[in-house]
């Protein structure tokens, strides 16, 4: 598109102006992580390290990181059988009921999370009688999940011409192989994206987990909330906040990556440029 | 084993449906929408006064209540009222940004935006909310950067929250405008300006309309999470949201809290459906 | 490939639609939200037997500290989790998911909590610390009901007036300075208020002395032309909060940044906040700490669940707790009166229970305990408003 230059330098500026107001906080989060006070006045007097050995150290900060990696893994999982299972579905057949899937997918991430919370540990505490645990955590999880994975893969099957599925039966292929080798082969990379999308909304969540999550138990997020207003932890949980942040730059680089692979893929259209899927947010 | 299984599917597209169906369909009706179904009907129970139990006789004494008491319309206009504004406020920001992304950005420079923006919401919701409790505080950041010429920072309070939850929800506004932005042909826009279009008069009568759909799927998450979120408002203000009356009530009177409860549903149901029939879910 | 597929899809949908319908009836005429309803009946334990090696409590901030669980831990084997509750109707909450042994529970949660049938009675002559607990904290109504007695008392207190030395001037003797509209706009943005219901008996206590006409007597038992006044009180003392904390620890961090300078608060965030070295200060000693008109209080008792998982070491822990060592520990540490008469004898600064009052039952005339606001008034009336009308009125309140 041609653009004046001022309208080039007006856009520039515009960009330059919204990636300074995402990331002001996260800067200021990683100063406060060196601050050598515990009170969060402005500036910080000094820096220190200290608190990300601290981190490390503390076992509570440790389970709580093991527990949200073993909940997202799990949710993700469910997320991916479901979302994946929903998408062909639909991406592949009509029927009765077809567009309703699409809102029922994005139900559980659309209605508060305060109702979903409730409602599942309702039906798990006083229904199913079953106590809550890290499991019922997990199918917290892995209801909201669904959409994400459900989106990213619907996305990518429309683009994958439902041709290269037929020849595969005429070729003598029979369902499963049909899946495995033609229509699986195109999706993966757009289910990794969505699993890995997936994962990051597991690993953050807080309103549901509360709710859904034992009594001896905790996620990242909850520990995290625990210990956001203790004077003496609260150093800690700011280098904590900055350890996720940087341990996660590598999943979100290979989402992008892998979403970006299949700008060859049969099927897609015309115009080059990235693929985006794995920006297909929930 | 396995290809007699599948030799059962092959030619038959209703069993296909039927078994890719059942799992998420199963979990999503039974149990997601059931569990719902089970905690709104006791909207229409009552609650004992001493115990916090909830008794199973019919009354419509809840929604009395929400309609009798004006704190309560006070409390919903308030939530309302800020995620229309957070979705607005989000649009504006999001849309230059993904403009230059899917349009103007290199290809490099794309990939880079891209994860640049999808990077904060790997930090904790948490922690950034309390980093901006922090920076507003009366003597943090903003007070630190403003006092100097004489402005300040607005402290705890509407301006916050509002603050906060457009902050917050602004990845999720920028990704599917961006997505949306690039499945407009380079070609359609190239006609445009042939045909004699300024800059403008492309953007106003080719783009615009052809993203209005992605920009409504970007505002059903920046809407539905400001209307559900209680942490929130309670870390940077006093004031209260719809999330915050239900958590508040949800111990000890239920009935109340699942009548409040339906509003934000009913609310979004209906977001969602006027959205499908703009076309956003093609764009979500 | 062409749709062949509408009458079975369709009865497909149908049936799902009918399961969840069945399932709203069967929530609908299924027994009620609780196996356990009402209380009393059940049986306190008999015998005390091994411990299970592990206790999960609900506790309020500064009730269970490593300088006191970690010595109990080795001393039974139980491990403690401590889950810390900022009000009392987050405490109810915890209790009714089963999850925990135990709750240190103030008087508005006591009688809910025996009448929701959360939790089991206590059977004292397990609890060999208990022959020694000052006699005015026994078969109190908050811990004792229907002549069944339901917990261990922990300690007590009074809340307290706090403000910033520096800010505030000259030094409060009276609740007007957060109560009084026209005191408390002084400090309009920075007051510091409770986020709980019971602060409406805050506002009942300023009345009673202030108000007399009102003619209230106990801040619990309010009919409807005082409730109404004390919320009157509430909702103009709204515009001058700066933020209703629901966290102790939420206001240390307030005062400690300066976005408060006065308040209710509770002796730990007094002492948690001097430790920083902000200039706080409160009612004096000679005073009782507190100011002219009284102030609300606690009284604290430890309670069982019912059927909890982990019976025996939830008695090692009411046991433990009023140990005269431990207890004296636990009430240096907070700030508050010692339940336990020997504590008296152990506490570091010999004139602790002095100091505290632990030992006067008349001065805790003028501290009103934490209660359920009931409908029946004890003076055969039922024109009290319950439990729900505070909270309701709560959220009017905050707007």
């Amino acid at each position: 598109m041609r653009l004046s230059r001022r309208a080039r330098a007006l856009l520039r500026f515009a960009v330059g102006a919204a990636l300074a107001f995402i990331y002001f906080p996260l800067v200021v989060i990683f100063i406060y992580a060196f601050n050598s006070s515990k009170i969060l006045a402005w500036p910080p007097p000094s820096l220190t390290t200290e608190w990300f050995s601290k981190a490390f150290e503390n076992e509570a900060a440790r389970e709580a990181f093991f527990t949200s990696i073993k909940a997202g893994i799990a949710a993700t999982a469910i997320a991916l059988v479901l979302g994946t299972l929903a998408s062909l579905a639909v991406a592949r057949h009509r029927f009765f009921g077809r567009e309703t899937i699409s809102f029922l997918v994005i139900l559980p991430i659309a209605l508060p999370g305060i109702v979903t919370g409730v409602a599942i540990s309702n039906t798990f505490t006083q229904v199913l009688n079953v106590p809550l645990s890290l499991f019922t955590v997990i199918v917290g999880h892995a209801t909201f999940c669904i959409v994400v994975v459900y989106n990213n893969a619907v996305a990518r099957l429309r683009r994958l011409s439902g041709s290269y599925e037929e020849a595969s039966a005429d070729l003598g292929a029979h369902t499963w192989q049909t899946f495995r080798y033609v229509t699986f082969a195109g999706m993966k990379s757009a289910l990794i994206a969505g699993g890995l999308l997936a994962f990051a909304l597991s690993f953050d969540e807080i309103i549901v987990t509360n709710f859904t999550i034992g009594a001896g138990e905790q996620t990242l997020p909850i520990w995290i909330f625990s210990n956001l207003f203790r004077p003496h932890e609260l150093p800690i949980v700011n280098a904590v906040a900055v350890l996720t942040i940087l341990i996660s730059i590598i999943p979100v680089y290979l989402a992008h990556r892998l979403g970006g692979e299949d700008a060859a893929a049969p099927g897609r259209g015309g115009g080059g440029g990235v693929e985006t899927e794995a920006t297909a947010v929930p | 084993m396995g290809h007699r299984l599948a030799g059962l599917f092959q030619g038959r597209p209703r069993l296909q449906v039927g078994a890719l169906l059942a799992g998420p369909v199963g979990w999503l009706v039974i149990g997601y929408l059931g569990s719902l179904a089970i905690l709104l009907i006791t909207a229409f129970w009552s609650v004992d006064p001493l115990s916090g139990l909830v008794v199973k006789n019919y009354t419509l004494e809840n929604f009395e209540t929400l309609f009798n008491e004006p704190v309560y319309r006070e409390i919903v206009w308030r939530t309302v009222r800020t995620a229309l504004l957070v979705t607005i406020t989000d649009a504006i920001i999001a849309f230059p940004i993904a403009f230059y992304m899917a349009k103007v950005a290199s290809r490099r420079g794309k990939a880079l935006l891209v994860v640049g923006i999808l990077l904060p919401l790997w930090s904790s919701y948490l922690v950034k909310v309390y980093a901006w409790r922090t920076i507003l505080s009366s003597d943090g950041m903003l007070h630190w950067l403003l006092s100097p010429i004489g402005l300040d920072t607005p402290g705890y309070g509407m301006t916050a929250v509002w603050l906060v939850f457009s902050y917050l929800w602004l990845p999720y506004m920028i990704l599917p405008i961006y997505a949306g932005l690039e499945r407009i042909p380079d070609s359609l826009i190239s006609a445009s300006e042939d045909l004699g279009a300024s800059p403008f008069t492309t953007f106003r009568r080719v783009i615009l309309p052809l993203s209005f759909p992605a920009v409504v799927a970007g505002s059903i998450f920046t809407f539905s999470l400001t209307l559900g979120d209680y942490i929130t408002p309670r870390l940077v203000s006093n004031e209260q949201f719809i999330g915050n009356v239900i958590f508040n009530n949800i111990a000890n009177n239920q009935p109340l809290a699942a009548a409040l409860a339906l509003v934000p549903i009913v609310v979004m149901i209906a977001y969602l459906l006027v959205a499908r029939k703009l076309g956003a879910f093609e764009h979500v | 490939m062409r749709s062949r597929y509408g009458n079975p899809a369709r009865t497909a949908w149908l049936v799902l639609a009918g399961l969840v319908v069945f399932m709203l009836v069967l929530a609908g005429c299924g027994s009620s939200s609780s196996d356990t309803t009402g209380g009393g009946g059940e049986e306190a334990l008999q015998k005390l037997g091994k411990g299970e090696g592990e206790v999960s409590l609900i506790s309020w901030a500064g009730y269970v500290e490593p300088e006191w669980s970690k010595p109990f831990e080795q001393k039974t084997g139980c491990k403690v989790n401590n889950k810390v509750a900022g009000t009392s109707d987050e405490m109810v909450k915890l209790m009714s998911s089963g999850q925990y042994d135990g709750v240190s529970a103030s008087g508005n949660a006591t009688a809910r909590l025996v009448a929701a049938g959360y939790v089991a009675p206590v059977n004292t002559g397990l609890v060999p610390n208990y022959k020694t607990v000052f006699s005015d904290l026994k078969d109190q109504p908050y811990n004792t009901f229907e002549g069944v007695n339901y917990g261990i008392p922990h300690g007590r207190g009074a809340n307290l007036l706090m403000w910033n030395g520096n800010d505030v001037k000259p030094a409060p003797t009276s609740w007007n300075v957060t109560m009084d509209p026209k005191v408390a706009a002084k400090y309009k943005g920075k007051i510091s208020q409770y986020d709980d219901p019971m602060s409406i008996a805050e506002a009942a206590v300023y009345l009673k002395a202030h108000e007399t006409s009102l003619g209230i007597e106990n801040p619990y038992e309010l009919n409807e032309e005082q409730f109404n006044a004390a919320v009157e009180l509430l909702k103009e003392q709204q515009p001058n909060v700066g933020e209703y904390w629901g966290e102790a620890a939420k206001q240390i961090s307030g005062f400690a940044n300066g976005d408060n300078t006065v308040g209710t608060t509770w002796q730990y965030q007094y002492f948690a906040l001097k430790e920083e070295g902000v200039p706080v200060a409160a009612s004096p000693a000679k005073q009782g700490f507190l100011p002219e008109e009284g102030a609300t209080g606690w009284s604290d008792t430890w309670m069982i669940a019912k059927n909890a998982k982990h019976p025996n070491c939830m008695y090692e822990w009411m046991n433990w707790i009023i140990e005269p060592k431990v207890n004296a520990q636990v009430a240096e540490y907070f700030g508050e009166a010692p339940a336990q008469e020997k504590a008296c004898e152990e506490t570091k600064n010999p004139n602790f229970c002095a100091e505290y009052h632990a030992e006067e039952p008349d001065f805790w005339k003028r501290v009103y305990y934490w209660e359920t606001p009931l409908a029946d008034c004890g003076n055969g009336e039922e024109d009290c408003m319950d439990y729900n009308d505070w909270v309701k009125a709560w959220t009017s309140i905050k707007g």
